[in-house]
């Protein structure tokens, strides 16, 4: 069980304060990913679940029990960090052994344990190593190997891939997904990278200078932003947001389209434009067009094999049902 | 060609160094060589190196005129102690400095340091008169609270340097990982702070073995460590170059050699953790 319930949980640092009052529901099982630009509190709240920093005021419960001024040890959490933070003096054996060792479990179930662990993170041929002789990618799998032998409540993952290469980036984002459809225990897990929260999460916060933003699985995100922020953040490349007479038209502040959704043609349409830089990915080719209603140039997604000189003129046309419209205060019209 | 060029260049370099080492050496190898040498041939000019009739007797002198052992057994229980007390207060001062920052940490570090600034002998006047009122002119508690105090910004110093090496986010770990304060500190941080620890022993122990202004001007007979030892053949007894030599070379062996066996950690601790 790993239900965890932030209920007005406010944090301030000095005179600042980087989390307004805030209140968030992460149910038993689920694996929820914070995602927000730096500096907006997402670290700043895992490390309030996590104990690590004390609350202002608020109230945190984990599986209905006020554990608010509980201590990180006794919360039932296992967390895993950014910079791994493995016991450079122990061995890979020692490091995962040293939750169950602190727990007081018997030698014969903490070797038990230990073993497993090291077979389902493929760790076995290393446990007698130092982290220091470990690749990126197994120093991080000692990581979660020490998070999962005490099998938590919760884990807590802050921006744990982000010190990884790209390539190897994708795998363990494999590999974490895979682990929680295993262990089927709560994931709580910090990103600033949209794309790691779009293809790990079951439910999306993101998060602005404290706020939450929006809270939703991936494709309601995606498809219904609540405003202006989440439409631009969510999304690779991201969505086009046109201000002014042609949102005015549609009696909106804002309009939001994204790349996908703009079909091109060079004879006819409601927007002409400029075709400026191409980004051809093979599959897909990303136009950036300068148009006469955005000063931004406007990006457009395309089959990979259409091909169009710099400085052509083409006409485009946004398709009316993956609109989005936003007032003036930036929130979705529905 | 190259490789040659690099050959050439390493062996020049090597006898540089060799060179530089000798000539920084020579003053202690000279000492060391004079306590051996009669009085005569300690003064002849010009000086013998090595051919001379390697004798004993200045040893033999100065043992007999001054008890060697007490001397010795004073500047261990100075050194040692005043050490061992710093150590201990510096230590929870250091983990706090890096560990739980105050806004104020880095100007009391730096006001620390420049009571190091001031010359000794400005403050000589009120510690001796604190010492008289106090009673603690000549005795060891004495002298291992002055060369305690008289050290312990740099022991602070260097262990704040090496705690704050150690990553914050593993002992957030260790925390998450169920260790009480008291595992954390003795699974955990002091494994990690071993070797910055034993730097610093090493290097303020031997800063207080070596430390003279204090011990000469504060003690006399009781207190008496190996620095006043060697200082009471210096000018009083006139030009006995081989005797002061004598009592030179018996009072740096011992720390002489506690530095040969502990060259890695001392190399550590003199360049304040910036090698590893």
């Amino acid at each position: 069980m790993g239900r965890i319930q932030l209920k007005d949980v406010t944090k301030s640092f000095g005179e600042a304060q980087v989390i307004p009052p805030l209140n968030l529901t992460i149910e038993d099982g689920e694996f929820t990913v914070f995602v927000g630009p730096s500096g907006c509190g997402k670290s700043t709240l895992l490390r309030l679940i996590a104990g690590l920093e004390d609350i202002t005021s608020g109230v945190i419960e984990i599986n209905g029990e006020d554990a608010t001024d509980v201590v990180p040890a006794r919360r039932g959490l296992a967390m895993v960090f950014q910079s791994y933070a493995l016991y450079p003096h122990m061995s890979v054996r020692k490091n995962i052994a040293f939750p169950l060792r602190m727990a007081k479990m018997s030698p014969d179930e903490i070797d038990r344990r230990v073993k497993s662990a090291a077979d389902v993170l493929n760790l076995t041929d290393y446990l007698e190593r130092r982290p220091g002789q470990l690749s990126g990618g197994q120093r991080q799998r000692v990581a979660i190997g020490r998070a999962i032998v005490r099998e938590p409540a919760a884990f807590l993952f802050d921006e744990p891939l982000s010190n990884l290469d790209a390539a190897l980036r994708v795998g363990m984002r494999m590999e974490i997904s895979e682990l929680h459809k295993k262990l089927d225990t709560t994931m709580v897990y910090v990103t600033h990278d949209q794309v790691e929260a779009m293809t790990m999460a079951d439910k999306i916060v993101v998060l602005q200078a404290g706020y939450i933003e929006q809270v939703g699985s991936p494709l309601e995100l995606y498809q219904r932003p609540k405003n202006t922020f989440v439409a631009g953040f969510i999304g690779s490349p991201k969505m086009n947001l046109v201000t002014g007479a042609e949102a005015a038209r549609h009696d909106a502040t804002t309009i939001g389209i994204r790349p996908e959704h703009i079909d091109i043609s060079d004879s006819e349409g409601a927007w002409k434009g400029i075709v400026g830089v191409s980004e051809h990915l093979g599959s897909d080719t990303f136009f950036h067009i300068h148009s006469d209603i955005s000063d931004e140039p406007l990006t457009v997604r395309a089959s990979g094999e259409l091909l169009l000189d710099y400085g052509a003129t083409v006409f485009l046309t946004p398709r009316a049902e993956y609109l989005h419209r936003f007032d003036a205060r930036g929130l979705r019209i529905e | 060609m190259a490789r040659a060029v690099s050959t050439q260049r390493k062996t020049l370099t090597t006898a540089l160094a060799w060179a530089i080492g000798l000539v920084i050496f020579f003053p202690i190898l000279w000492t060391v060589l004079t306590s051996f040498k009669t009085e005569a041939q300690a003064i002849a000019n010009p000086p013998i190196f090595l051919n001379f009739d390697w004798t004993l007797e200045n040893y033999a002198i100065v043992q007999e005129r001054s008890n060697y052992m007490r001397f010795l057994w004073n500047s261990v229980i100075l050194a040692g102690g005043s050490t061992l007390l710093g150590i201990i207060i510096a230590v929870p001062a250091a983990w706090s400095m890096a560990f739980v920052p105050s806004k104020r940490t880095k100007d009391i570090l730096l006001w620390m340091l420049s009571t190091k600034m001031l010359p000794a002998v400005g403050v000589l006047y009120p510690i001796y008169l604190l010492f008289i009122k106090m009673g603690l002119l000549d005795s060891r508690a004495g002298m291992v609270i002055v060369l305690m105090l008289i050290n312990l910004p740099i022991i602070v110093w260097m262990l704040y340097t090496y705690f704050r090496e150690i990553p914050g986010e593993i002992l957030e770990a260790a925390r998450m990982d169920g260790a009480t304060l008291k595992e954390e500190l003795i699974y955990i941080l002091t494994p990690m702070a071993i070797p910055g620890i034993a730097s610093t022993v090493l290097l303020n122990f031997i800063l207080a073995w070596n430390e003279a202004f204090w011990t000469l001007n504060l003690t006399a007979v009781d207190a008496a460590p190996l620095t006043a030892f060697i200082a009471s053949y210096s000018s009083p007894e006139g030009l006995f170059f081989a005797k002061l030599s004598a009592a030179s070379t018996m009072a740096i062996a011992p720390i002489l050699i506690l530095g040969w066996f502990s060259q890695k950690q001392l190399v550590r601790g003199l360049t304040f953790g910036a090698v590893k």
